[in-house]
């Protein structure tokens, strides 16, 4: 006994530092799995009234340029309104609507880590769930992973887990959007089979399959592509429209659908 | 005199993770460049202190910037590394003067400081982007992380440590 508590008051520093060390991998580990770790994101309390304050003092150095973006798109979706044959006043009833959107800001952004993640300033108590789709008016940015009652991280399109439904736009073939953690500029397409005719410079967008985006999301155009190793599907490198690097104002959308269609998988299933 | 070093101390620990959060986590130096200032804490930290209690320290500053970055707990399992590591670097660089009561770090020579930092700085990025990546295939590229992002952080802290100098007594 005696020998015991001798050697464990010699090694105590290791012994503490092979504990600390176990914690911590344990938490590294356990986000390599699909969701982030609930203790350790930018979506907490502490963290998120951090980077708030921050945003609230450098947001005003870019508002010029960021009122120009908004302008531009409101501009665009004038244009669609009044291009719309027939009222549109009755469309607007909520109860209709297959979507409904939320806006937000970005208050902390990264895209130099193989796992990025993206904070805004809306959560719980404005009604942010988790798997809510996040886009900006240029393409899609990524879905949300945690929510506090003011916060939530998003877990961004450049981020190896990320996994998204995606098409082409002109032959409707649809692949899985990935990133290999390379250039914060381009992401991967793949699935896509071999049979499907490309052109440099096709558009791609979300696909109808996922219940999180709406179908055809701005992604990103073809850039560079040739067959997997097994030369039956394409590995296509999409270049992003969207700025990774200087996003501000996203929108956040939601399909009042979801629950349903999730149910009615999961009860498919279960029926196999 | 031994308040005013917790004070000191205290106070380099909240300045410098903000400094990495809100500053440095944001500087994508050639889109992937992001030096972390915050090992000036364990080569600021003063030698003669309680093994276990600075390495709990470390233990707090990896989790607070992680809390803050969104890496889960890569930084904190790198910080403890080279917070365990510290003292076996220490008799590396400085040789048997280490072990002497007198010994401060504002009197090694300058080689020995640069050595010192610099061995701090790139085990723990080895460390870091070993976890970061996470897998052996990409061995190049853990590399040339540990590289470029070891030469940038040195840079930065040697002329942040010659901007706020230990005073020689």
């Amino acid at each position: 006994m005696q020998q015991i508590i001798n050697f464990i008051l010699r090694y105590r520093n290791f012994i503490l530092y092979v504990f600390l060390m176990i914690i911590s991998l344990g938490f590294t580990i356990q986000s390599h799995s699909y969701h982030q770790s609930h203790f350790f994101n930018s979506s907490s309390w502490v963290a998120g009234n951090i980077y708030e304050t921050s945003f609230g003092i450098t947001s005003y150095f870019d508002l010029a340029t960021e009122n120009k973006k908004l302008v531009e798109e409101n501009k665009k979706l004038q244009i669609l309104l009044l291009n719309e044959n027939g009222s549109t006043v009755s469309k607007l009833d909520s109860t209709q609507m297959a979507y409904v959107v939320n806006s937000g800001q970005v208050i902390k952004n990264s895209y130099a880590d193989p796992r990025n993640y993206i904070t805004i300033n809306k959560g719980e108590s404005d009604r942010i769930k988790q798997d809510m789709g996040v886009i900006t008016s240029e393409g899609i940015l990524g879905i949300i992973e945690n929510t506090s009652s003011n916060f939530a991280t998003v877990q961004s399109i450049l981020n190896e887990n990320s996994n998204i439904n995606a098409k082409l736009k002109n032959t409707n073939n649809f692949g899985s959007l990935k990133w290999n953690a390379r250039t914060y500029n381009e992401v991967q397409l793949v699935d896509i089979p071999r049979l499907v005719p490309l052109v440099i410079g096709d558009t791609i967008v979300t696909g109808g399959m996922s219940s999180i985006f709406p179908e055809n999301v701005l992604i990103g155009t073809i850039k560079k592509f040739d067959l997997n190793d097994s030369k039956s599907f394409w590995n296509i490198e999409v270049a992003l429209f969207n700025d990774m690097t200087n996003i501000k104002n996203v929108y956040i959308v939601s399909n009042t659908d979801r629950k349903e269609i999730i149910a009615l998988q999961e009860e498919t299933k279960s029926n196999d | 005199m031994i308040s005013n070093n917790y004070v000191i101390n205290v106070i380099r620990f909240v300045l410098l993770v903000l400094v990495q959060v809100l500053v440095f986590n944001r500087l994508n130096f050639f889109g992937f460049i992001n030096p972390m200032v915050y090992i000036l804490f364990l080569y600021w930290y003063p030698i003669k202190q309680n093994r276990a209690a600075f390495i709990g320290l470390c233990f707090l500053l990896g989790l607070s910037i992680d809390f803050l970055s969104d890496t889960m707990a890569i930084n904190t399992a790198a910080t403890i590394t080279i917070a365990y590591l510290r003292p076996i670097i220490m008799r590396f660089v400085f040789g048997v003067n280490y072990e002497f009561q007198n010994f401060k770090l504002g009197n090694a020579t300058r080689v020995q400081q640069f050595a010192f930092l610099a061995l701090l700085i790139v085990v723990h990025h080895l460390v870091f982007f070993t976890l970061e990546i996470f897998s052996f295939s990409n061995l190049l590229l853990i590399l040339k992380k540990v590289f470029s992002t070891s030469t940038t952080t040195l840079v930065l802290c040697l002329l942040f440590s010659s901007l706020f100098s230990v005073k020689k007594e």
